[in-house]
C-alpha cells in the first residue's frame, strides 16, 4: 500500500507563526491587558495555542486523516 | 532542613528510580543491540514520544534559568515562548523526513546520516564531536538544577556531606540508564511531566492570589523591564536580540544529540507529526513557568532573610525554589522540587545517551576498530555513557558553576553550526562535504569569537553594520557566515572540477515509508563508502 502524496500547498499555513513572531512592534507594548497581564505575554502565550492549532489543521488538510500505513 | 519536603522528595526519587531499573523490561528485546539500548527499537507511539520529547527538551534547567532570566532582566527573558512557537512548525516538514531516511538506514545518529549523504568521514566526525561537546555541558547544568533544589531542601550545601545527595543521585541515574538504556528516561519521563503539570497549575492558581491577581504581579516589576527596548536611530534595541535568540535557539534545539535520539525513537512519521501538534502544550507550560520570575519579584524573596544565604550561592536560580517554598506548604514544596529534581534526571539520561551512539558510531567505528559487532558496540556505548556522566559530576563538583553556565552558552552557539550539513542536506545535496567542512570551522570559530569578545559573559553580539548596530545572539549571526563560505567553497569545487562524494541515499528515502516491510531497509552503513 502506498501513500497518496501530501497537498504541500497547505504547508505555507506553516508561516503564520512565524509573522505573528516576527512582527514585534505590533505585539511590544502593554495595552491591552488581559486579566492585568501585558499584552506583549499574552499574545505570545496565545500563539503557542495557535501555531498548535495551525499545525493540527495542516497535518489534515495534508495528510488526510494521518491514519494510513501502521504508523501510530 | 525542610523534613517534610525532603520526605516526598526522597519518596519520589526513589519511586522514579524502581521505575527506572524495571523499565528493562518493558517492550522487551534483546538490550545488547545499540538499536535498542539506545533508540529503544524506534518503537515509541505517539504518546510516549511526547512525554519523551517534552521531559527530554524542556529540562529542569530550563525551569529554573527562564524565570531566573525573567526575574533578572524582565522581557527579553521570555524569549523562551516565541522559541518554542517557531520551533514546530519547523519540525513538522523536517523530522518526518530525518526520521525516515534514518528508519530506511539504520542511522542512531544525525552524524550517520552526513556519513552517508555526503560520503564524508570527517564531515561527519565534525559534527559528531559537536554534538558530544555541546551535550556534556548542558547534563552538568541539569545537575546545577538538582543542586539547586537540594540546597532548596536546606540540606546542607558545602564540603563532603553537601555533595553526597548529588553523588547518589547520579550513581542512580548512572545506574539505571547502564541496565535500560533509553527506556528508563522514557518511563520516567511520563512521572516527570505529570509532576511537573500538577506543580505548574498549582503555581499559576495558587500564587497569583496570594499576590492579588496578575495586575498587581505586574506591577511590581521594573516598568523598563515589561517590555523590549524599542529600536532608535542607530540600535535595533531589544528587537533584533529578541528575535535572533528565539529563531537561533529554535533551529539549534533540534540539532542537541539527545533531541535527535529521543525523535528517531519514534514508531514512525505520522507519530512525529502528531507531537508537532501536541508538543506546544508544554511550551504553554514554559510560558506560566517564565512568568513565576515576575511572582517572584512580587512576592519579594529576595529581600527575606530566610533565602539570603541560598541567593547568595545560587544567584537569580535560586528565584523559583525560593518562590515555592514561600507560597506553598512544605509537602507540596517537596512534590515541586522533585518535579524539578526528576525533571533533571530524564534529559540527563538521555544526552549521556546520544553522546555514548555518537562516540560509539562516529568516532570509534569509524577511526579506531571498525569490526565491532553489534555486542561490543553497546558495550562500548553503556561505558561511554558512564565516562560522560562522570566527566559532567566532576565538572559539577570540581569548578565554579558558572564555568558550566558559560559553556553550555557556547554549546548552543557550537551546536548551531552542524544546521547547513544535515537540514539542507535532507532536501538536497547542492552543497559539497569541504564547503560543508569549511563552513562548519568558519562558524565555530566565528561564533566563539564573538562569545570571547563578551568576556564569555554573554551570547548577544552587538553587530555593526554601516553604524547601525544589530545586538543579536552570536550563534545566528556565525551561522550565516558558516552558509556563506560553505556556498562559497561548494562554487568553487565545481569550477575546480574536484571529485564530488558518493551519496548513499536516494529522493525516495526522505518520504514516508510506503510500507512497513521490512526488506525496503537498508539498515548497514558499515559499507557505504567515504572519500576521505
Amino acid at each position: 500500500m502506498s501513500h497518496p502524496r501530501p497537498k504541500k500547498i497547505w504547508y505555507w499555513l506553516l508561516t503564520l507563526p512565524y509573522i505573528a513572531i516576527f512582527w514585534l512592534p505590533f505585539y511590544n507594548r502593554i495595552e491591552p491587558t488581559l486579566f492585568g497581564m501585558p499584552f506583549f505575554y499574552w499574545y505570545q502565550l496565545l500563539w503557542v495555542v495557535l501555531s498548535s492549532v495551525i499545525i493540527a489543521l495542516v497535518f489534515k488538510l495534508a495528510h488526510g486523516s494521518g491514519k494510513r500505513g501502521g504508523q501510530s | 532542613m525542610n523534613v517534610t519536603a525532603t520526605i516526598v522528595f526522597v519518596a519520589l526519587f526513589g519511586l522514579v528510580t524502581v521505575l527506572g531499573f524495571f523499565a528493562s523490561r518493558w517492550k522487551k528485546a534483546d538490550l545488547d543491540s545499540l538499536q535498542e539500548w539506545g533508540l529503544a527499537g524506534r518503537r515509541f507511539g505517539t504518546l510516549i514520544t511526547w512525554f519523551l520529547l517534552g521531559g527530554d527538551l524542556y529540562t529542569a534547567y530550563t525551569f529554573i534559568a527562564v524565570p531566573a532570566l525573567i526575574f533578572g532582566v524582565g522581557a527579553y527573558g521570555f524569549f523562551g515562548v516565541p522559541y518554542t512557537i517557531l520551533v514546530y512548525p519547523f519540525a513538522f516538514l523536517v523530522f518526518p523526513r530525518l526520521w525516515a531516511v534514518a528508519h530506511r538506514h539504520g542511522f542512531i545518529t544525525p552524524a550517520d546520516f552526513v556519513r552517508a549523504r555526503y560520503g564524508s568521514r570527517w564531515l561527519a566526525l565534525a559534527i559528531a564531536i559537536t554534538g558530544i561537546v555541546a551535550t556534556m555541558p548542558y547534563i552538568a547544568l541539569q545537575l546545577v538544577g538538582i543542586e539547586v533544589v537540594i540546597g532548596a531542601l536546606g540540606l546542607p550545601t558545602t564540603g563532603f556531606l553537601g555533595e553526597l545527595p548529588l553523588i547518589v543521585a547520579f550513581a542512580i541515574l548512572a545506574a539505571y540508564t547502564y541496565t535500560s538504556g533509553l527506556r528508563a528516561p522514557a518511563m520516567i519521563a511520563v512521572v516527570k511531566d505529570m509532576l511537573i503539570y500538577i506543580t505548574i497549575i498549582a503555581a499559576i492558581i495558587v500564587i497569583p492570589a496570594q499576590l492579588g491577581g496578575y495586575a498587581k504581579i505586574f506591577a511590581a516589576a521594573a516598568p523598563d523591564n515589561l517590555l523590549l527596548k524599542s529600536p532608535t536611530a542607530d540600535s535595533a534595541g531589544g528587537y533584533s536580540s529578541f528575535l535572533t535568540a528565539s529563531i537561533g535557539s529554535a533551529l539549534a534545539l533540534f540539532l542537541y544529540p539527545h533531541a535527535m535520539t529521543a525523535m528517531f525513537s519514534a514508531s514512525g512519521t505520522n507519530a512525529l507529526r502528531r507531537n508537532t501538534v501536541w508538543l506546544p502544550a508544554y511550551s504553554l507550560v514554559l510560558g506560566f513557568i517564565a512568568l513565576l520570575g515576575f511572582m517572584a519579584i512580587a512576592a519579594g524573596v529576595k529581600n527575606l532573610p530566610e533565602y539570603s544565604a541560598q541567593f547568595q550561592q545560587y544567584g537569580t536560580n535560586f528565584a523559583v525554589p525560593a518562590l515555592f517554598l514561600h507560597s506553598f506548604p512544605s509537602w507540596f514544596a517537596g512534590i515541586a522540587f522533585a518535579a524539578i529534581g526528576i525533571g533533571a534526571l530524564v534529559p540527563a539520561a538521555i544526552m549521556s545517551i546520544a553522546a555514548a551512539n555518537l562516540y560509539t558510531r562516529n568516532v570509534h567505528r569509524e577511526f579506531i576498530n571498525p569490526n565491532v559487532n553489534s555486542k561490543q558496540e553497546t558495550q562500548l556505548a553503556k561505558t561511554v555513557s558512564l565516562v560522560v556522566k562522570l566527566g559532567a559530576l566532576a565538572f559539577i563538583l570540581l569548578l565554579p558553576m558558572q564555568y558550566a553556565i558559560q559553556l553550555q552558552l557556547l554549546g548552543g552557539v557550537w551546536m548551531i553550526q552542524t544546521l547547513p550539513a544535515i537540514f539542507p542536506g535532507l532536501y538536497t545535496r547542492w552543497f559539497d562535504h569541504r564547503g560543508l567542512l569549511l563552513g562548519w570551522v568558519a562558524g565555530i570559530v566565528s561564533g566563539t569569537g564573538m562569545v570571547a569578545s563578551t568576556g564569555f559573559k554573554s551570547s548577544t553580539y552587538p553587530l555593526e553594520i554601516f553604524g547601525y548596530t544589530l545586538p543579536g545572539y552570536a550563534a545566528v549571526y556565525a551561522l550565516l557566515l558558516n552558509f556563506a563560505v560553505s556556498a562559497a567553497i561548494t562554487v568553487l569545487v565545481r569550477l575546480l572540477g574536484l571529485k564530488p562524494a558518493p551519496d548513499a541515499t536516494v529522493a525516495q528515502d526522505y518520504e514516508d515509508p510506503a510500507t512497513d516491510d521490512a526488506s525496503s531497509l537498508r539498515p548497514d552503513i558499515s559499507n557505504v563508502p567515504a572519500v576521505d
